[in-house]
């Protein structure tokens, strides 16, 4: 049903990293998250040159239905945010994996970028859902 | 297996995303509910409501049953086809259910009840029944759309043909007629004008199709939750239930306590409350950022309320919600919003009527 792209990695709460080299990886939600969520009506960012671990809150989606956490999927600094949301918060709906992208993130330590899941693991932790 | 309206199929090949509601399999959006709830402010969208429980009421004494089981007087309504927003209260004066009566004569009426509380209702109607010489008959073959918007009558007109739609040219709000096997009514729940459609189920189908070509926009629950909140129109469970009286619900206007012989279920208890004094539901505007959520607190006047309806308004942009506070509240209050003290503005529960902030 919803796509899941081969060159991201995952974690299980429904955010995406994709690798930009020099250890700095593009976060975002999911398609699968976007669609539960429904639509976006305010996106609460992180602070740039924030220095955040594994697992902190560090966004809030919030959607008409709900507000839902974003969490650090990696240890490191927050390098750029995606400030278009804040006048476009529905881009997270129509863009998941591309202009709907949340932060940047310069990992502290890239192999923590291993653990996470491929797409094929993701696509598991959903069906479980 | 969860109950389906005649328009399941055709809500699934419109792509509408299908949720569980009271055990009905029913539309929460199309793709985006906010489009859908834009659609109903400035053009036209239509809902299936055919999950609601239409209930027919005749006989010699169906003015007395109603005048006893129901909180505002139906003996007001004169012109046949006319309607009347009504609740049935325990005798504690809590709210069984919000309604809408027909009146056609004094010996036949139409409610149109609630499908959430489908059995409470009738159970509630058929035990109330007993002491009156009536006939209560729910009517589950007829299924109902609501055709809401400023282009509601214009597309309703094209679809009827001039001639069948004559009947209805120029009809007030809360006035109804029959058109063939259509039962038309001038009301609704997103603060538009527009049309709630009760049609026998064989035909719902055809007419869905017929409005879905003329262009107007399949709607589902989610946009229905924030128009109607917007219009400033309770929900069933939320906002009010069978604890809370129509005093504490803003829904005072719609208790008849005149004349004052009349005697309804909940009159005494709601006397004794309008005594002593009792909470009110108020509205609450934020104008920050974040969205106000049923069940999170609410500070005013040193005293605590909650949240019981909140949401995006998509008309204004901001945050809007119905609160029920203690009564004698200022004009500012404060809302705890995941852990903060966020201030919000206390205003009418009224915050979008056709098309137009009414803050």
């Amino acid at each position: 049903m919803s796509s899941i792209p081969k060159e991201l990695k995952y974690a299980s709460t429904h955010e995406w990293l994709r690798n930009e080299g020099d250890g700095i990886y593009t976060v975002g939600i999911t398609e699968h998250a976007q669609d539960l969520l429904g639509d976006m009506v305010f996106v609460e960012l992180p602070e740039v040159g924030a220095n955040v671990a594994a697992g902190d809150d560090v966004a809030v989606a919030e959607s008409v239905k709900a507000a839902s956490d974003i969490y650090a999927p990696i240890a490191g600094e927050i390098v750029a945010i995606n400030d278009e949301l804040e006048d476009a918060p529905e881009t997270v709906n129509s863009d998941p994996y591309g202009d709907g992208w949340l932060f940047k993130i310069k990992a502290d330590d890239v192999s923590e970028v291993d653990s996470l899941l491929d797409a094929a693991g993701y696509q598991a932790v959903i069906d479980e859902d | 297996m969860a109950n389906r309206t005649p328009l399941y199929d055709a809500h699934l090949s419109a792509g509408a995303k299908m949720v569980d509601f009271h055990g009905w399999d029913m539309p929460l959006n199309y793709g985006s509910q906010i489009e859908e709830h834009h659609a109903v402010r400035g053009d036209c969208g239509m809902f299936d409501v055919s999950h609601m429980t239409v209930v027919d009421v005749t006989g010699p004494q169906a003015t007395e049953y109603l005048r006893y089981l129901l909180a505002n007087d139906v003996a007001k309504l004169s012109i046949p086809g006319k309607a009347q927003y009504s609740s049935m209260l325990n005798a504690q004066g809590g709210v069984i259910d919000d309604l809408i009566v027909y009146f056609f004569s004094s010996s036949d009426y139409r409610l149109v009840v609630n499908s959430a509380t489908r059995d409470r209702d009738m159970q509630w109607l058929n035990q109330v029944a007993s002491d009156f010489n009536v006939t209560v008959t729910e009517r589950p073959e007829l299924a109902m759309i609501a055709l809401q918007g400023p282009q509601a009558e214009a597309q309703l007109a094209g679809v009827l043909g001039t001639q069948n739609f004559a009947a209805l040219a120029g009809m007030k709000p809360f006035m109804s007629a029959q058109v063939g096997e259509l039962f038309i009514a001038t009301t609704g729940y997103t603060g538009e004008r527009g049309y709630e459609i009760i049609v026998p189920a064989h035909a719902v189908v055809g007419l869905w199709q017929q409005l879905l070509g003329a262009g107007v926009a399949p709607c589902g629950l989610g946009a229905r939750d924030t128009l109607r909140l917007e219009a400033g129109m309770n929900l069933y469970g939320q906002d009010m239930d069978e604890n809370i009286s129509p005093l504490q619900a803003n829904m005072g206007w719609s208790v008849a306590f005149e004349p004052a012989d009349r005697d309804f279920i909940g009159r005494k208890a709601l006397e004794a409350q309008q005594a002593s004094g009792h909470s009110v539901l108020v509205g609450l505007v934020m104008e920050s950022k974040g969205v106000l959520r049923h069940g999170q607190r609410v500070l005013v006047n040193g005293g605590e309320g909650v949240i019981t309806s909140g949401t995006f308004s998509p008309s204004l942009g901001f945050s809007i919600a119905m609160a029920r506070v203690p009564a004698g509240s200022d004009t500012q209050a404060e809302v705890e919003i995941r852990g903060k003290m966020v201030k919000v503005s206390v205003v009418k529960p009224s915050f979008v009527r056709n098309g137009k902030s009414v803050l």
